[in-house]
Formats: C-alpha cells, structure tokens, sequence
C-alpha cells in the first residue's frame, strides 16, 4: 500500500481517525506522518535506517561494494535495494547471504547490538546454544563492569573462559 | 466456539484489575515467528501462503492450552468482522488489510491470538489486564514452547529469530502496555513523556487517532529494541522499572491537580457525567473524551481516595460500596470498546449509518450510567 500523501512510499503508519462519527483510515509513510505532525514516534523504519547510512554516501554499490549490490539470493532473489525499497527482506537464506551488511543496519536499528543474546530454540544444536550463551556472558560481563560490579565480573569472566574451553575456539567473537 | 461468542462478551484484559490498573489498561507481548524453508509472508505465493496457514492453523489449535480456541479466516471474513477484530486488539490493522490466505486464531477469554500470515508467518500475542508483563512473558514463552515441538522455526545462530523486518529480528519480541494518562496533558508534561520515552528507546503512538494528541487519553507504549537484550531483561526492565515510573509520572501529575486545581479536575468530570448521563447523540470521538474523564475519576478515587464533588457523584452512580470502584472502571474500560463503530454494528447485529451509531452509543452509555434509556 502507498502513502497517501506522497503516493509514493510505502505506507507504513495506520491510522483511523474518527471525527462527528465518521470514521476514516489514513495510511502514511514515516516522513509524511511526521511532516504532518501525526507521528510522535512510532517504529523506526527500516528505510530510515537505510537513509540514515545512504546519506553520505550516494548510492548501495559505493556504500556496500558492487559484489553486494549486484549480489541476490539464490532462494527469493532478495537484493539489498530490495530493503530499501519494500522495507523486509525476502527469505531467511537472506541473513546469511546479507550478513555483513545486515550488522551494520541492524546495529542502528538495535542501539548497536547485532548479536542475539535472547531465547534459542530447544531443536537448535549444542553448538549454537553455547555460542549463545557465551555471547550472553560477554553482554552481562560488559554490563557488569560498567556498573562497576567487579565481583561480579569475575565470576562472569571465569564462567566464559570455562564455557570457551568446552567450545575449543571455533566460536565467533 | 464462533466469532459471535466474544463480541458480546468480555476478555480478562478488560477487567480492570491487576496491578498499577488505574493507569495501566493491559499488557500485551508480542512474538514474531517465521518457518524455516519458506519465504517471508511478502514474497509468498498464494499457494505457499496457503500451506503455511494450513500447518500453523492445526498447529495453534491443537496445542495442549486450557483454553478454548477458534479460526477466523481473515480474508474471507466480512470488513465488519476485521474491523471488530482491529478494535478489540485481536488482530493488527496491517493483518486486517493484508493480502491472500491469512487467519487468527484466538482464544476464549482472549488471553492468547495467533496470527497467521500477517507479516511474518506468525505473530503470537498474549494480553492481560493492568500491568502483568511477566506473567504474559510467561505464558507466551510457554506457548512458543510447544509450537515449536511441531514446526522448525526460522533461527541464525548470530542474529536469533529470524523476521520479514529486520527491526523485529533477535528475539522478535514487542511488549507493550495500553496507558490511560490524562492527567499528565492536563499540567502539559506530556512533551517531556515522551521525549524520556523516545531516550529510553520507546516507541509512544496513540491508540486513536491524532498522534500525540491521542483520544481519550489512551497510549500504547513499546519497546523498539529487539536483538542484543534478552527476552527476561526487556520484561522486567518494562514491569519494573519503566511503566512503575511513568505511572508515578502521572499519579504525581493527578495528586497535584487535586491539590492545586480541584475545580479543574472536577468541573471535567462534572460535565463529562452530566453530558453523558442526557446526550442523545454521541460520536465516537466524543464518547472517548468523556469517557476518559470518567475513567480519571474512577480510578483517582479508587487509587488516590480522592473525594470531589464531582467524584462523588460519579461513584455514587455505580454504588457507593468502595469495591464497586474496580467494577466501574471495567465498566468503563468495556465502554471505551463497545462504543467504537464495528463493535456498536457487530452487537447490532447489522450495519449502521453514522446517525444510528450515534443515538445507539448515547444509548448504551445512558444505561451504563444508570440513567435507563
Ligand atoms: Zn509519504
Ligand atoms: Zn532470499
């Protein structure tokens, strides 16, 4: 669906309005709904995000490198300025295809974060729920310090050298 | 179990109970959910679409929940019903206006909805009354467990839960509270509210309408960040720490209304009783700014002990035992739904023009107040 205003980008803000009775939907995208003072903030979109990056420099290809740019998924076809333009990606296979490049949105999206550190599913192998829990060790740990809780930081530090011994080094940093 | 059913009836997330419900109407905690080996929602085939409806159609029903639970296909459904569903937060707008094979699945008491094909393949809510983060934290944990004993979900070891936004991704979850605040436009803080919000990386919309400047008073507030934070810390930091303080944030604003400016607090609620106990016509916008005055008064009584004139009175309405305070602001929470237009249309039993919908509404919040017809 296109804004309504611009009819242009994607509308990304829904809103019913109901004046004398009358009831009326508007759909607007993020910047038209701010220019009309509509949106105090709502969900950063992701084509925000994307601006945000895009602004100093003109285009995907110099942003990411032509291999990005012309990259696609083998799966869905998904390609970056597909992001830019619909605001999703495509498939799954897209995070691995897009990696790189996805830290760096998700980064700005996530108040720098782009390492899960959440829940994991209990199908999932050992190995990857042990990666998990090491990086949500090394978050606690930063966070620890921070507070300046240094007992607590200790123990954190041993429970990750204990957990990167079992892991042998093959995990990510 | 159909439709019909619940339209006439009330979820628990009415209630009015639970804690900090004076200003805090529900909770809710959203989980998106996607398949793995199939492509998100937007790049599906109807045929694709289809199938995964199918599997997680069964699936949702037939997990082992206490609660009873229907399917409502949403793209054969009427507008009326989509509309009725948007308005009693069982399914997103973006749901109701989406394209091909898609379906909720909602359960008796509406504590739980799944639905299906929205933006991701599945989006799974939980919705309590008052603030209740974390028991709604569990039990959709619980549900999230047994779905995925049926179905693989899509998961990256680096970035989690994988989603059709990448704003979602991580744990893919959004836990949010409908806030009642009135009182904090009333002494003009609302600015600074929502600039602390949007510090703390909080997304603030109004439930109806206008922005900041929300109807009836009502905001949703939500977390923005979902990856780098575990499911537990956003809970707990939310039911902890934010909404207890935003909550005081307004509780202080009410407090010094009562104290510096009763006749502004009271002359509020005086007319918006007065206006509501005689109207004969009363458009949805304005019954949601009457009512949130209502509701203020309520619930200063109840929480505050407040006793105004004009409290007084409007207590007096729903009987003067002090416990009858809860039920009245389920009464009003009720109101504040039953009076939107599908909800009005759908307990009707048929379509109506806007004047219809006015006299029905002036109508039903008469009665409400005690006034008969
Ligand atoms: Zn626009
Ligand atoms: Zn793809």
């Amino acid at each position: 669906m296109h804004c309504q205003i611009c009819k242009k980008n994607a509308a990304t803000i829904h809103l019913t309005e109901i004046s004398e009775g009358h009831r009326t939907e508007l759909h607007l995208c993020e910047s038209c709904a701010i220019q009309q003072g509509i949106a105090a903030k709502t969900h950063i979109s992701v084509k925000d995000l994307l601006a945000g990056l895009l602004a100093s420099q003109p285009s995907e290809e110099e942003l990411f490198g032509p291999e990005v740019a012309d990259k696609a998924c083998p799966v869905c076809g998904f390609r970056i300025t597909s992001l830019n333009k619909e605001g999703l990606m495509g498939c799954p296979h897209d995070y691995e295809v897009f990696e790189d490049v996805l830290v760096l949105i998700l980064e700005r999206a996530h108040d720098g974060k782009s390492r899960h550190i959440g829940k994991v599913p209990s199908r999932a192998g050992q190995g990857t729920k042990r990666a998990l829990e090491l990086a949500r060790l090394k978050e606690q740990l930063k966070a620890a310090v921070r507070d300046e809780q240094y007992e607590l930081a200790a123990r954190l530090r041993d429970q990750i050298q204990q957990l990167e011994g079992k892991c042998q080094g093959g995990m990510p940093s | 179990m159909k439709l019909t059913d619940i339209s006439g009836t009330f979820g628990q997330w009415l209630s009015g109970t639970g804690p900090l419900a004076e200003v805090v109407l529900s909770s809710r905690i959203r989980l998106a959910r996607n398949l793995a080996g199939h492509r998100f929602v937007n790049r599906c085939t109807s045929e694709e679409k289809a199938q995964i409806l199918e599997t997680l159609r069964e699936v949702l029903l037939s997990i082992e929940l206490t609660e009873e639970r229907f399917f409502v296909e949403i793209d054969q459904a009427s507008d009326l019903t989509r509309s009725f569903l948007v308005e009693r937060h069982l399914i997103s707008r973006h749901h109701a206006m989406g394209k091909g094979p898609r379906g909720a699945v909602i359960a008796k008491g509406e504590y739980f909805t799944g639905m299906i094909n929205e933006e991701d393949h599945l989006r799974l809510q939980v919705l309590m009354s008052g603030c209740q983060l974390g028991r709604c934290a569990e039990l959709i944990n619980q549900i999230d467990d047994m779905i995925e004993r049926r179905v693989e979900y899509a998961f990256h070891p680096r970035f989690g839960y994988l989603t059709a936004c990448p704003t979602n991704v991580g744990t893919g979850i959004r836990v949010s509270v409908m806030l009642h605040l009135p009182c904090l436009k009333m002494v003009g803080h609302l600015d600074r509210f929502l600039n602390a919000a949007r510090d703390m990386n909080l997304a603030v919309r109004g439930l109806f309408g206008e922005g900041t400047e929300a109807i009836g008073d009502l905001y949703q507030v939500s977390n923005q960040v979902t990856l780098g934070v575990s499911e537990q810390d956003l809970v707990r930091q939310s039911e902890q720490n934010i909404i207890p303080e935003i909550v005081e944030y307004e509780n202080a604003a009410r407090r010094k209304l009562l104290a510096d400016q009763q006749e502004t607090i009271d002359d509020k609620i005086a007319r918006a009783t007065a206006l509501l106990q005689s109207a004969q016509l009363v458009s949805s916008h304005e019954a949601l700014t009457l009512l949130s005055h209502l509701r203020l008064g309520i619930s200063m009584r109840r929480c505050l002990g407040a006793s105004t004139p004009a409290i007084d009175r409007l207590c007096g309405l729903f009987g003067h035992d002090p416990c009858k305070d809860t039920k009245a602001i389920e009464v009003l929470n009720r109101l504040l739904l039953t009076t939107l237009p599908a909800h009005l249309q759908l307990n009707y039993g048929k379509a109506l023009e806007t004047y219809q919908r006015d006299a029905l509404r002036a109508k039903i919040i008469r009665a409400a107040l005690g006034g008969g017809s």
